[in-house]
């Protein structure tokens, strides 16, 4: 038999690295600077949630959801609510639906606003980052006007929204999002044609159409290999069944187009908030049923009941009947569902939350076979990863 | 579809809620049904989508295994259940759904199930040395260690949990409807004289 000298280097990677988003650790194993194996450990920000959401009531588990992608917060709590939903079997008023899918919206620009200039900044262009930050501040505005909070709103809860947009808030969201197109295109004019970004990005990370299904894989990771799938088309929640809006696909499934498909998102989501908001209509923002929605602060200060309300509200919570659901919706990274156990008790048995990133970093080391050292790092922006979501 | 379902071998119980199917089957035809869920061109359930379980520290069959599968042509999710118990294995399914692969590391990780014929079964989402299974219901909320910075021995180590106040879990449960029973002299509060 041959004996086969093997001269390869393991090199680690992370946890503390500015291109792996937070805190991953890559084993990665070198031939040369070719890639034969890139082995991640994840678990570094794993703080336990679904077990603490075990042990608190249904409206207490929600700002958990904030705190899984922080990224793209309201997209996360939607899935939640609509779990909770589902179980109690209720049915949300005509105005949270639209103001949820606004915000829904606002939440997608905001994480592709966040993951175009990062990806762009992990292969050399600075600037991009610079000027999304100050876009994203401005939508924070809007998520701050109607939460009080610019990351961590806890604004979807089950039964509805908290409260309703402050007066005037549909003509300021017209007014910004006439802006905002601009912009993009500006975005844009530094990145798409970018020799540089063209050839750290072009053919780098392919993932075929089967195997992008084979792996779990869903948003704009799927998309760009191709398959026309998204929940809010196939699936429509809330009032996305009354909204018209494209799918982007990709031909290749490269970095690059996972980019396209991402920057074309942001376009198709104006367009859908521009539709929300001509269609949306005064009305109540969440069931009138005191047993789940907290009464109205003024009364609580007159009625009796009202204050018992609030009082079991907020200390028991309520009641779910005992049963299982998969809710899931479209966040900006791909499908984020929640399994959620009820026993009949007002707190979940079980609540197991499906990361999109979860899956696509599983495909990592398929990804970075065969390529360079560097390339690890455009592949990891482009597939979007943020730990808070991965490691829950 | 359904008709199609209770056909396979080892499918037990189908039961549709919500535009969901929840389908309990046998654990020992799982390789089986799983290729077929995939393969069946009428069924083509080609996604999977998660791997968990459910922890019933009461049952003799302790664990509910939970898989849910989504096909993208015939855009439906379907969730399988199997029930198993405490020391029992089960087949990996890495072979036919290649997503598999973390999802059953996670579930090893988290309630300790073993599964079979996995490439690589190691911990995943807990440190590295860590014992227990933290999402098993007796395992305790705050965990049997803490981490702290020695400053004698110029490193990270590891302690049992030592709290300064006592975890309290709140038990708030008290039907919303009130007492049952009728209170003496209270006849008049009902409206009856």
């Amino acid at each position: 038999m041959k004996e086969v000298e093997l001269n390869t280097t393991t090199i680690n990677f992370g946890p503390q690295h500015p291109a792996a988003h937070g805190v991953l650790r890559l084993v990665v194993e070198l031939e040369g600077e070719v890639v034969q194996r890139a082995e991640p450990h994840i678990g570094l920000l794993h703080r336990g949630t679904e077990k603490l959401i075990e042990y608190k009531t249904y409206l207490q588990a929600v700002p958990y959801f904030d705190r899984l992608d922080y990224v793209s917060p309201m997209c996360q709590e939607h899935a939640f609510a609509l779990a909770t939903e589902n179980l109690l079997g209720i049915k949300v008023p005509e105005r949270a639906k639209y103001i949820r899918v606004i915000f829904a919206e606002i939440t997608r620009i905001l994480n592709h606003l966040l993951n175009i200039p990062a990806y762009a900044a992990d292969i050399g262009a600075v600037t991009p980052f610079l000027w999304c930050f100050e876009e994203r501040e401005k939508l924070l505005e809007f998520h701050e006007a109607v939460s009080g909070a610019r990351f961590h709103a806890a604004y979807f809860r089950p039964g509805g929204v908290h409260q309703d947009m402050p007066e005037g808030m549909e003509e300021k969201l017209f007014d910004h999002f006439k802006t905002l197109p601009k912009f993009i295109d500006d975005l844009e004019s530094l990145l798409t044609n970018n020799r540089i970004l063209r050839q750290r990005s072009v053919d780098i990370g392919i993932i075929s159409k089967s195997e992008a299904i084979e792996w779990g894989c869903s948003g704009p990771v799927l998309r760009s290999a191709g398959v026309a799938w998204d929940l809010r088309r196939s699936q429509p929640y809330d009032a996305y069944d009354q909204v018209d809006f494209e799918v982007p696909v990709g031909k290749k499934g490269d970095c690059f187009d996972r980019y396209l498909v991402r920057i074309e998102e942001m376009r198709q989501s104006i367009s859908i908030i521009n539709q929300c908001l001509n269609k949306i209509k005064p009305g109540p923002i969440s069931i009138e049923d005191n047993k789940i929605t907290p009464p109205k602060r003024n009364q609580m200060k007159k009625s009796m009941e009202a204050l018992i309300h609030h009082f079991k509200l907020f200390t028991e919570g309520y009641r779910v009947p005992a049963g299982q659901v998969y809710s899931a919706v479209e966040a900006p990274k791909g499908e984020f569902g929640v399994y959620l156990v009820s026993d009949g008790s007002s707190k979940p048995y079980r609540c197991k939350i499906r990361a999109p990133g979860f899956a696509h970093l599983q495909t990592l080391d398929h990804l970075s076979k065969g390529h360079l050292m560097a390339d690890i790092a455009a592949i990891l922006g482009s597939l979007d990863i943020v730990f808070g979501e991965i490691d829950r | 579809m359904i008709k199609i379902l209770t056909k396979i071998d080892g499918i037990n119980n189908i039961l549709e809620n919500n535009n969901l199917l929840e389908i309990e089957f046998e654990k020992k035809n799982i390789i089986k049904i799983f290729n077929e869920l995939k393969d069946n061109t009428k069924l083509n359930f080609n996604q999977l989508l998660d791997i968990t379980a459910v922890d019933y520290p009461s049952r003799e069959f302790r664990f509910d295994l939970v898989y849910i599968l989504q096909s993208l042509t015939k855009n439906k999710k379907i969730i399988l259940k199997t029930f198993i118990k405490e020391k029992e294995n089960i087949e990996s399914i890495t072979n036919i759904h290649k997503s598999a692969d973390w999802y059953e590391r996670e579930c090893y990780d988290l309630f300790g199930i073993e599964f079979i014929n996995h490439p690589d079964l190691r911990r995943i989402m807990t440190d590295y040395n860590f014992e227990g299974y933290p999402l098993r219901k007796d395992f305790p909320l705050t965990g049997h260690t803490e981490v702290r910075y020695d400053d004698l021995e110029k490193k990270v180590i590891y302690e049992p949990v030592k709290l300064i106040q006592e975890f309290r879990n709140f038990d708030s449960e008290s039907p919303w409807e009130g007492m049952e029973n009728k209170l003496f002299g209270d006849e008049k509060s009902n409206g009856e004289n």
